[in-house]
């Protein structure tokens, strides 16, 4: 192959990168920005996902399709559950304290990640991609379920941020997050919000978990890399910043597919890492962000 | 400051040193070789423990300091063939030099940016470990042969390997290390720390620099964890990337949370309790990651000053 077919190959990668980086990430921020936590566990939500629609399109015969269709629906939703349950018994506790609420995240990381090994094993599975149509460009033919993941990732974005812009429960969560003490004055439920966003933030990474699924298989240690590029994107798009978030994810994800289909993945990592570190040292509010109040 | 009283003080921490002493003649072999290796880490600990819990700075990244040490010493015997007493002080400078490049960027941060900064930093140097992996031997790791870890001074010579000597130089190194924390802790520089952890800008408008003395805080803690990975080398032979991992930035902070931070003595019971429950669990249980989860779920909500701390509060308010 040419470089240009190859680097076009690499761009498609990246972009299916970005597209589940995207959701992932605004799962992240929208925890960050409306609860002010730092949630760690985040990437195992996403493990979480993963190994649950491995679970149930298994137990579902018939048709591949069928058995996705039900992981989308039901994987997600028991990931909300706990994520939920898991907000109502120890984040609460805590007052949302930054500094608990991360060694908390970090306690919960540990035992997700310790259960999927117990029960799910250590294993890497994949799960049938419910239709298997190829595009033929040119040069390569290239998966049209990879494709379709990149147009239900943009729906999902666009609906969020309808969600957030043009409805009362939108106007309310925007409201809690810029003052959470004003917010509460007015008589909004501050503490089910909560709860509600950061089941609703465990639920986009399990989203983006599924869909990823039939591409890279579902393994017990897949939330790491997630947990780290998120945490990446949300802090180069800027907290809060919807836009920003699936800018930034965009960004990460195509330089991801690039450089680390020319350049060692380790090294990719390294300077994708430092990077970031430095501008949350030299520009805290993030590259698109602007400082608040 | 609370009423204090040096003599008790002196008299509690010259008794822990004599127990831990004593423990050497009576422990079984297996345990002898588990109480080295928990003073070894007991240092990791009470290192973490200066800057989080004296400074009130909560770092994700302490690993890169041990590592620093593990590496710094690992590879100087490994590759140069130096001396112990050379690279010990060889560990302790990367450590310390490290700390204070790391310092002097992460400090322009705070709160959750500081945590995630520090976590990103360690992550690169984990990263770097596995990139050269043709010096620091990657993931696999590198034994420093039994041969290397010898101290001939004049005449004597003294083999790190052998299990008595082993435990002396892990109790020598942590006696040093506790009694340095304690003279830290009742210095002004200590309270210095403490001052900044407990409110930062009155501390500034007093007229102290709160980022230098940061900083030298920071120095301290990285030189005191690297020194704890540095005798890890010397004293185990085995150097490997899972020492720089996350995991051993999370650790220290679960084990300085369980003892009690802001206590001298917390982070040698939080490592000796953990470590022990670890033990035991292993038998019948694979599960040794759940178990630090649940600790610390638990510690966070329900006993968030840990043991030494929650006696500290009820019945001893002169504990350091």
């Amino acid at each position: 192959m040419h470089f240009g077919p190859h680097l076009l190959l690499a761009a498609l990668e990246g972009l299916v990168t970005s597209a589940v980086l995207a959701l992932t990430a605004l799962g992240l921020s929208l925890v960050f920005g409306v609860m002010r936590i730092v949630n760690v566990a985040h990437g195992e939500f996403f493990m979480l996902g993963a190994v649950l629609a491995w679970a149930i399109s298994t137990a579902i015969s018939g048709h591949p399709a069928v058995g996705f269709v039900a992981a989308l629906v039901i994987a997600p939703l028991l990931v909300g559950l706990v994520a939920f349950l898991a907000e109502w018994l120890v984040l609460r506790r805590l007052n949302y304290n930054p500094e608990s609420t991360i060694v908390a995240t970090i306690g919960m990381l540990y035992i997700i990640q310790q259960l999927a090994l117990t029960f799910y094993g250590p294993e890497a599975r994949p799960v049938e991609p419910p239709f298997s149509y190829r595009i033929l460009l040119p040069w390569f033919g290239y998966s049209g379920y990879k494709l379709s993941v990149v147009a239900a990732s943009a729906i999902l974005l666009v609906l969020t941020w309808l969600v957030l812009t043009r409805t009362r429960i939108g106007l309310i969560m925007r409201a809690t997050q810029y003052d959470r003490e004003t917010a509460q004055a007015f008589g909004i439920p501050v503490e089910r919000i909560y709860a509600g966003v950061f089941a609703v933030g465990a639920m986009l990474a399990a989203i983006a978990a599924v869909l990823i699924v039939p591409i890279s298989q579902a393994h017990y240690l897949m939330g790491q890399d997630p947990l780290l590029l998120s945490f990446i994107v949300v802090i180069i798009g800027g907290l809060g910043s919807l836009r920003g978030t699936v800018v930034a994810a965009i960004l990460i994800g195509l330089a991801d597919g690039i450089v680390s289909m020319f350049f060692s993945p380790t090294l990719a990592k390294i300077i994708a890492t430092l990077v970031v570190a430095m501008v949350l040292v030299f520009r805290p509010q993030g590259l698109f962000g602007t400082t608040q109040r | 400051m609370r009423n204090d009283s040096p003599a008790k003080i002196y008299a509690l921490h010259i008794g822990v040193l004599a127990l831990l002493f004593a423990l050497n003649f009576v422990l079984p072999d297996y345990h002898q070789g588990l109480f080295a290796r928990i003073m070894a880490l007991a240092v990791f600990a009470m290192g973490y423990n200066l800057l989080f819990g004296y400074v009130g700075l909560l770092s994700l990244g302490h690993a890169m300091f041990y590592s620093a040490g593990l590496y710094g010493a690992g590879l100087a015997v490994y590759h140069l063939g130096w001396g112990v007493p050379e690279a010990f002080v060889a560990g302790i400078a990367c450590g310390a030099v490290l700390a204070l490049v790391i310092g002097l960027l992460a400090l322009r941060t705070s709160g959750v940016a500081f945590m995630i900064v520090t976590m990103m930093f360690a992550q690169v140097f984990y990263l770097l470990i596995l990139y050269f992996a043709a010096w620091t031997g990657g993931d696999q790791g590198l034994v420093v042969q039994q041969a290397s870890r010898m101290i001939t001074i004049g005449g004597a010579s003294l083999d790190l390997t052998n299990s008595t000597v082993r435990y002396m130089s892990a109790l020598a190194l942590f006696s040093v290390v506790l009694l340095a924390t304690l003279a830290i802790v009742r210095s002004r520089f200590g309270r210095v720390l403490v001052a900044i952890r407990e409110n930062e800008e009155r501390t500034k408008m007093l007229g102290y620099h709160t980022v230098a003395n940061k900083l030298a805080a920071v120095v301290a803690s990285g030189a005191i964890c690297a020194a704890s990975g540095a005798a890890y080398a010397l004293l185990f032979g085995y150097i490997g990337s899972s020492f720089a991992s996350v995991q051993y930035s999370i650790l220290p902070l679960l084990w300085v949370l369980l003892g009690g931070a802001a206590t001298t003595l917390g982070p040698l019971i939080g490592t000796l309790f953990m470590y022990y429950v670890t033990d035991i669990t292993s038998g019948f249980t694979s599960a040794y990651l759940l178990i630090v989860g649940v600790a610390l779920i638990l510690l966070v909500l329900f006993a968030p000053k840990g043991v030494l701390g929650s006696i500290r509060q009820r019945w001893l308010g002169w504990l350091p």
